[in-house]
């Protein structure tokens, strides 16, 4: 009887709590893996125009991007579209070149999978996508994406 | 004379520190999937090579000019219009000579011939047209062909082109309506 008695007065224990370090260091390693930080600082605002037949692009490790759109800093190189590879600002004729390197930059038995994507800004105008395109078929680089959000169509 | 055993860290801070980076990564991770209208150019042709002659009655023009305006098949069109003209244009209709001209294909998965329309799209946009305009008439245009995709798919199968999960049905599916669209060289139509 008295067994019982004496560890009433105790209350509960404190919960060991030894093992927390190692479920939050669990769960930093599952972030720090899953993280993908932006390789490249935006020199144009790309405000994406929205779509209803979306699909998603998959294997983002194929995937090489042009941004097209009007300058963030516009006093400083105007307000006309721009277009920007890597982190720099380019013209159409970098374009094959670019081309070529990013697939330099890939397994030989990956390349004929990569996806361009065009990051194109909503308020541009053809004439320049066109460019691009162009160029982009010249260089081989056939399999293209126009990036856009997912909604309600601008224009209706 | 015996050195003194260090004393043991106290890691019970060891955690807050884990728990700081967590935050860290927790706050600077981007989850955005990028989504898009999935397109295939055209390789770049030769100049020597013919222009393929395709039968007027086959082919549906929509031009695009520099004030976002729609001419569908030389008529002056909404884009709201759009998606339902295409549908009604690629439809197969045998007997009427108002629409394309119909081919049977043997689609290996199914081992039947169906019949297919021999429309296509004829897409030409000006270079002053805005990319907003382009991306929803191609939006209108990818709605138009799902529509179709899932049209066929319920006639076969039962259920819709997106959740159809067989590699081989989805194949055929795509055999059986192929995204005929074709984007003309840009010229100046319209202006900048």
């Amino acid at each position: 009887m008295s067994k019982f008695k004496t560890k009433q007065g105790k209350g509960s224990p404190a919960i060991n709590t030894s093992s927390l370090p190692d479920i939050i260091f669990m769960l930093l390693f599952f972030f720090m893996v899953t993280t993908v930080m932006r390789e490249v600082t935006l020199k144009v605002k790309t405000k994406l125009p929205q779509a209803t037949e979306v699909q998603k692009l998959e294997k983002k490790s194929l995937v090489s991007y042009i941004y097209i759109g009007p300058p963030t800093k516009s006093a400083l190189y105007g307000t006309n579209s721009r277009i920007q590879l890597n982190d720099t600002f380019a013209t159409v004729d970098d374009i094959q070149e670019f081309v070529a390197k990013e697939r330099e930059d890939r397994d030989e038995a990956d390349r004929k999978f990569i996806t361009t994507s065009l990051k194109v800004d909503g308020l541009t105008k053809m004439g320049i996508v066109t460019d691009v395109k162009q160029e982009l078929r010249k260089a081989g680089a056939l399999k293209i994406n126009y990036s856009t959000r997912k909604g309600k169509s601008n224009q209706k | 004379m015996a050195r003194k055993a260090a004393p043991e860290i106290n890691a019970g801070s060891m955690a807050d520190i884990a728990f700081l980076l967590l935050i860290f990564f927790l706050v600077t991770t981007t989850m955005d999937v990028d989504t898009g209208i999935t397109r295939k150019l055209p390789p770049p042709v030769e100049n020597n090579e013919e222009d393929i002659d395709v039968k007027d009655r086959n082919v549906l023009k929509i031009l695009v000019n520099s004030q976002d305006r729609l001419l569908i098949d030389g008529k002056p069109g909404d884009i709201s219009q759009l998606r339902y003209k295409v549908i009604d244009f690629i439809t197969p209709h045998p007997e009427n000579p108002e629409y394309p001209e119909v081919t049977s294909k043997y689609i290996e998965q199914l081992k039947t011939e169906i019949v297919v329309s021999k429309g296509i799209i004829s897409l030409k946009n000006s270079r002053g047209t805005s990319y907003d305009m382009y991306i929803a008439v191609q939006n209108e245009l990818a709605a138009a062909f799902n529509e179709l995709k899932d049209r066929f798919s319920m006639d076969q199968y039962g259920m819709k082109y997106s959740v159809l999960i067989d590699k081989d049905k989805i194949d055929a599916v795509n055999d059986a309506v192929p995204v005929a669209i074709s984007e003309a060289e840009p010229d100046d139509i319209g202006g900048n």
